[in-house]
């Protein structure tokens, strides 16, 4: 056991609700920039979002048709794996009910996909029912590259690996396929409040 | 300065890990070089405080003479200059990356080192410059040629390169690619990378080039590792 | 977040595989290019620490902490070279 450095705390400050944290988590005021790989630049115009493996077969969106589908904005606390939580951001985003109801998705399984290789998977019924977006703007402001623009996933119920940036496409499965961090050791699901960090937590 | 009971010395260049951890198991850690020559007394390392930082106020503002600090050690046998490794040398440095450079130097100086070897170093401006009277006193050594550029201000007496380390000023200053230099880039990571790209594409050999990159905010020198909470 | 190399996981890479490690080779299974540890593409800054080929991108390393134990995975990494006592 490794004993204290004297007068380190740490950027933390234990200055918010702890029923807000789940286990393990240290509250951050910033926004910690996490990415396995470079970030992807692709043109708004050669850029798409496509769910495939449909009863609709496969649809795609272009930049601009996505544009013309509705929006919310709310505000959501995050949790990342890492142990950082983020309390109250605000995102405007496309609820995944509307793109998953046009592909007319039916199998249990979802795999997301990402610009530069990135994959993670989720169960269906985790991104319907209001609880999952893509999301195009955080503060107000269009997604920055560094945070996922010009879109990513949004699932703040599970661990922040989830909600894959620069993602262009979800993938229904019957199997369960796990993802990027998935393969390498991370939980399959992921949920915050019950520490699932880890295969096996 | 720190004394360390088990240290078995270190090669001009490596860096230390430093971990600090909180009285609620929380840890962060990053990696600082060496500043300090194999010969030299105590190991020496240089912080650059960084305002926002975690790790660097503390160990510049709080941390006393006295202190306890947990350090894992020396690392690198990759960015490391030893006198059988030849020349002549190019040390290249943006900012806080001459660190593991004055390491060299005062090796280089302390063994009484014939190779020549020359250094490039880019600050912003001239009270950037760490460092700043003992390199042109390591400078004055026959086969040692210091040169100091300043990027964005300069005092209008001010003879040396104004101006980033660019391609042009590589070709000028750095040896030219024809005599088969040993060249060691260090800095930020858009810093290492464009000169190493300049130099490559003034024909110098990929396998003498040898760099280490460090973050350019939230770490200190070079290199942050993953900063993780308490495990 | 910009990406660092392998210089930066030298300590960790060090604990996991108690040596030096750093100047020890490996061939990126995409472009059959050969590195040294220190010349890899390295993202911290991400759940675990991964590993890419500078020049094609390829992952070719990922390290995961779990539980205290460091699981080192090489899904785009053959031909390991250590180098002999330097």
């Amino acid at each position: 056991m490794t004993s204290a450095s004297r007068g380190f705390f740490g950027r933390r400050r234990p200055s918010v609700d702890p029923a807000r944290l789940p286990p393990g988590q240290y509250w951050t005021d910033d926004f910690p920039v996490l990415s396995a790989g470079p970030t992807p630049r692709t043109p708004i115009e050669d850029w798409s979002f496509t769910v495939r493996g449909g009863a609709a077969g496969t649809v795609t969106w272009t930049w601009e048709e996505l544009g013309t589908l509705p929006t919310e904005t709310f505000t959501v606390d995050i949790h990342c794996v890492t142990k950082w939580s983020k309390l109250d951001t605000t995102w405007t985003a496309i609820s995944l009910d509307v793109l998953l109801e046009r592909a007319a998705a039916e199998d249990a399984f979802v795999t997301a996909w990402s610009d530069g290789g990135y994959t993670t998977n989720v169960p269906l019924e985790d991104l319907i029912g209001g609880r999952a977006w893509l999301a195009l703007a955080y503060d107000g402001e269009p997604l920055e590259p560094e945070h996922g623009g010009p879109a990513r996933l949004l699932i703040p119920h599970l661990y922040f690996w989830k909600s894959a940036k620069w993602v262009r496409g979800l993938e229904l499965r019957t199997d369960d396929e796990p993802g990027f961090w998935e393969g390498y050791g991370y939980h399959n699901y992921g949920d915050p409040w019950r520490e699932q960090r880890y295969a096996g937590d | 300065m720190l004394d360390v009971p088990t240290w078995e010395g270190h090669l001009a260049g490596q860096h230390v890990d430093v971990r600090l951890t909180a009285e609620d198991g929380y840890q962060a850690q990053r990696s600082y070089s060496i500043a300090s020559a194999p010969q030299d007394r105590s190991v020496t390392l240089t912080v650059d405080r960084l305002d926002d930082g975690e790790v660097s106020p503390y160990l510049v503002d709080v941390l006393q003479p006295g202190d306890a600090l947990e350090l894992r050690g020396p690392i690198g046998r990759y960015f490391v200059w030893e006198e059988s490794l030849g020349g002549p040398l190019a040390l290249i440095a943006g900012g806080s990356g001459v660190v593991p450079f004055r390491s060299m130097l005062r090796h280089h100086a302390a063994i009484g080192s014939a190779v020549p070897v020359r250094l490039l170093y880019s600050a912003r401006s001239l009270p950037e410059v760490i460092f700043h009277e003992e390199l042109v006193r390591l400078g004055a050594r026959e086969a040692v040629d210091v040169r100091v550029a300043l990027s964005r201000a300069w005092p209008d007496d001010w003879n040396g390169h104004r101006g980033r380390i660019d391609r042009e000023y590589l070709r000028e200053a750095a040896w030219p690619a024809s005599s088969g230099p040993l060249v060691y880039v260090c800095g930020p990571t858009s810093f290492v990378e464009a000169v190493a790209d300049a130099l490559i594409d003034l024909g110098h050999d990929t396998d003498r080039i040898r760099t280490e990159r460090f973050g350019a905010t939230g770490s200190g020198l070079p290199a942050p590792s993953a900063s993780q909470g308490g495990t | 977040m910009e990406a660092l190399d392998g210089n930066a996981i030298a300590g960790q890479l060090m604990e996991v595989f108690g040596g030096e490690m750093t100047t020890v080779t490996g061939r990126c299974a995409g472009c059959r290019r050969t590195w040294q540890m220190a010349e890899l593409e390295v993202h911290t800054h991400a759940p675990g620490t991964v590993g890419r080929c500078r020049d094609c991108g390829v992952v070719l390393m990922v390290l995961v902490t779990a539980r205290g134990v460091t699981c080192v995975h090489l899904p785009g990494l053959v031909d390991l070279g250590m180098p002999t006592a330097p």
